[in-house]
């Protein structure tokens, strides 16, 4: 099966090879949170998606080819910035500790 | 309009909870959030299915709303705050479409479900219980919706605003980058529109930025005061978030927002597309 690397979410239904997908998972102290809002910043640092995590933290962005940067926002947390590499054909899976 | 008729704040909001007279209503884009948890006593509305014509692309009609409305428990006299996540998108939208239908009585609660989750504020899985009420609509006011022959008309003479991201305004993305990209219509934008992504109007939690900031983002946009205005975006929630900022924060006159927008002028036979970043000539 292509697809899902460990502990990521389920790619059933996405058709990978068309699509740069980003997607992982925000924790604290290891535990999955949320609650957490995460943003996907383009190259030039201009918004361009925001999704809240689901019950098990993750989140999923479908974008382009290039570097983007995934800004994360929590309850009681200071806000976490990373930058991620996508490419068409590639699942880019991101750990975010707060 | 201004901010202090068109705004509340979420310590409003969680100060006036038991308050006669004002419905707090969440729509949400993923309308599963509000089963989830929402403010105490809110009514949900789901846009795709009690917002939306359920057979041809449009919205309820006047006689629908009043149902819908009615059925909610809205009375025409109540103050509706309205709050939503993914920055007050469908709220946004929300609140349009209840200005459309005349009920003036209505608020967005600044910066929505994301500012009142990050608060840690209560959330509540109660479903309140409204009696029924008698809604009166009043008929669509089509000062503040455009159509598609509008959209084409304005290239090169009003002020077209297209608030999607870069991106999508460029032709290099479809979709916003949080749904999936396959889709029908061709990528651009409308020749001579300016790209004021809608984010930018808001601050990381989802609050509006002041209005200082507003009027010069747009100013440096090349809004032409002068001119009439035409929000666009993919479907037309994003951009309601921008017409509610030029019409109801800065009080610019005839803004409209086009919900067509770019899934149905991107499928037009014949009409002028632009590609880049650049607005184009007409």
């Amino acid at each position: 099966m292509c697809g899902a690397t460990k502990g990521g979410l389920s790619l059933d239904g996405v058709n990978v090879a068309k699509e740069a997908v980003i997607q992982g998972q925000v924790l604290r102290d290891g535990e999955p949170v949320e609650s957490a809002y995460v943003r996907l910043l383009d190259r030039t640092g201009e918004f361009t998606a925001e999704v809240p995590t689901s019950a098990t933290g993750h989140f999923r962005f479908f974008a382009g080819d290039g570097e983007w940067t995934l800004r994360t926002l929590a309850p009681k947390a200071e806000t976490v910035d990373r930058t991620v590499v996508a490419r068409t054909g590639v699942v880019a899976e991101v750990e975010i500790a707060i | 309009m201004s901010r202090e008729s068109a705004l509340v704040s979420t310590q409003w909001v969680e100060d006036n909870l038991d308050t006669d007279g004002i419905v707090v209503v969440e729509v949400d884009e993923d309308t599963t959030s509000y089963d989830k948890g929402h403010i105490r006593g809110a009514v949900k509305l789901d846009w795709t299915t009690e917002l939306q014509d359920q057979v041809r692309r449009d919205f309820v009609n006047k006689q629908q709303f009043e149902e819908l409305l009615s059925r909610k428990g809205i009375s025409n006299d109540d103050l509706v705050l309205l709050y939503g996540g993914n920055n007050n998108w469908f709220a946004a939208y929300a609140f349009w479409y209840f200005t459309l239908y005349g009920h003036t009585n209505v608020k967005l609660v600044d910066g929505g479900r994301k500012k009142w989750e990050l608060e840690s504020r209560e959330l509540t899985n109660e479903v309140p219980e409204r009696a029924a009420t008698q809604y009166v609509a009043q008929e669509q006011d089509r000062s503040i919706r455009a159509f598609r022959d509008d959209a084409v008309a304005a290239i090169g003479v009003q002020n077209l605003v297209d608030v999607r991201s870069p991106d999508e305004y460029a032709g290099r993305l479809l979709a916003p980058a949080h749904l999936p990209q396959e889709q029908a219509q061709r990528a651009g934008h409308v020749p001579t529109s300016i790209n004021v992504p809608w984010s930018k109007n808001v601050n990381d939690d989802g609050t509006f930025k002041s209005d200082e900031d507003l009027k010069a983002l747009y100013a440096d946009a090349g809004i032409d005061d002068s001119k009439d205005t035409i929000a666009l975006c993919r479907i037309g929630e994003r951009s309601s978030l921008t017409w509610f900022v030029l019409k109801e924060l800065l009080g610019h006159q005839n803004v409209k927002n086009y919900d067509g927008s770019w899934t149905e002028y991107g499928s037009l036979v014949g009409v002028p597309v632009a590609l880049g970043d650049e607005p184009g000539e007409a």
